[in-house]
């Protein structure tokens, strides 16, 4: 499935409204376990990328996802910023070459990886993106796929992040991150997969 | 080749306080931080961080951190910057007060690495 440059920009803005709609939802989750930032962080950052995005009357694949990464990176203010900034700017410099969604997703993980330095399993939005990209290289993600994806954080014990100095006390906890991510993963199914 | 520090905190008032702290032994090295978010909140800022790293005078930087966004976005900053910067994993106020009194004495990189090698706790 492709990511055209209109569905890439229908897809973010759906986004933002999620993180909006959840904010003090992902703020909470994350005071159990950091800061209490992750959801104002994310508004602040999905409020800049929409801001960037309306200007943008002829949307083109790379330039939406590049404008993103530019609005996370300077807005977002926590971890958060620079892993999602990373991932739309990987998902960028790959959108030159192919708009395939399942390839697109996938430079996004790698750019999450190379920013953090966290794998499968050190309880982070990686935890989210990883099964993603294995459900769209089958073409297979569904809304279920991603929840239980989120979901399976919760036993896990935080290795990255701030949550990762709480050590045993952030088992039984979702990860901010991963949760943030189940949204826009949920968003690409509602405005690019279905 | 002149090095200098750059430090970034979450927090505007700690990096100023490092700063102070180790500038009172380093007089003349080039030192430059950034703390918090655009806003003044805790966090980091892309912008902050640029600008410390553009602001500082010397021809080669070692980057200190407290916690993980400083040292992300201290990475990002890096990825675009032509100036060679090293960000180092080290205990920050040690890491960066170390640093900078080996760099106020002259020691050579090869001599200021091997202090702070012990240093990395992160
Ligand atoms: N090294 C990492 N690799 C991947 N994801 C990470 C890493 N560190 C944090 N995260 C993700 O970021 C989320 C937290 O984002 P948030 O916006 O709250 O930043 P923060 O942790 O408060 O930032 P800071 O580093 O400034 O304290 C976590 O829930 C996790 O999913
Ligand atoms: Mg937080």
């Amino acid at each position: 499935m492709e990511l055209t440059g209109d569905k890439a920009k229908a897809w973010l803005l759906n986004f933002e409204a999620k993180i909006q709609e959840h904010k003090a939802y992902l703020s909470d989750l994350d005071q159990a376990i950091g800061d209490g930032d992750h959801g104002s962080n994310m508004a602040r950052g999905t409020e800049a990328v929409k801001v960037n995005l309306e200007k943008i009357a002829e949307p083109e694949t790379a330039e939406v996802l590049k404008q993103a990464a530019m609005a996370l990176i300077s807005k977002v203010g926590g971890a958060s910023g620079p892993l999602y900034g990373s991932a739309f700017m990987q998902m960028a410099k790959t959108a030159k070459e192919t708009t395939d969604i399942h390839e697109l997703i996938e430079a996004g993980l790698e750019g999450i990886k190379h920013r953090g330095k966290a794998d499968v399993g050190d309880k982070t939005m990686v935890d989210t993106w990883a099964p993603v990209v294995e459900a769209l290289a089958k073409d297979a993600l569904t809304n279920e796929a991603i929840t239980q994806a989120v979901d399976a954080t919760k036993p896990l014990k935080a290795k990255k992040g701030r949550a990762s100095y709480v050590g045993e006390r952030s088992i039984g906890a979702l990860d901010p991150g991963a949760v943030s991510s189940g949204y826009l993963f949920t968003a690409l199914v509602e405005e690019v997969l279905q | 080749m002149t090095m200098g520090v750059v430090i970034a905190s979450h927090v505007d008032k700690i990096a100023e306080g490092v700063y102070q702290l180790i500038k009172e032994s380093a007089p003349d090295v080039s030192i430059t931080y950034a703390g918090g978010t655009d806003d003044g909140d805790v966090g980091s800022s892309y912008e902050l961080i640029e600008a410390a790293i553009n602001n500082n005078e010397a021809d080669e930087l070692y980057c200190f951190y407290d916690l993980g966004s400083a040292k992300m976005t201290l990475d990002m900053v890096s990825d675009m910057s032509d100036k060679p910067i090293t960000i180092f994993d080290a205990a920050f106020i040690e890491g960066a007060y170390t640093a900078s009194v080996l760099i106020q004495g002259g020691y050579k990189k090869e001599e200021i690495d091997a202090q702070l090698a012990p240093l990395k706790i992160k």
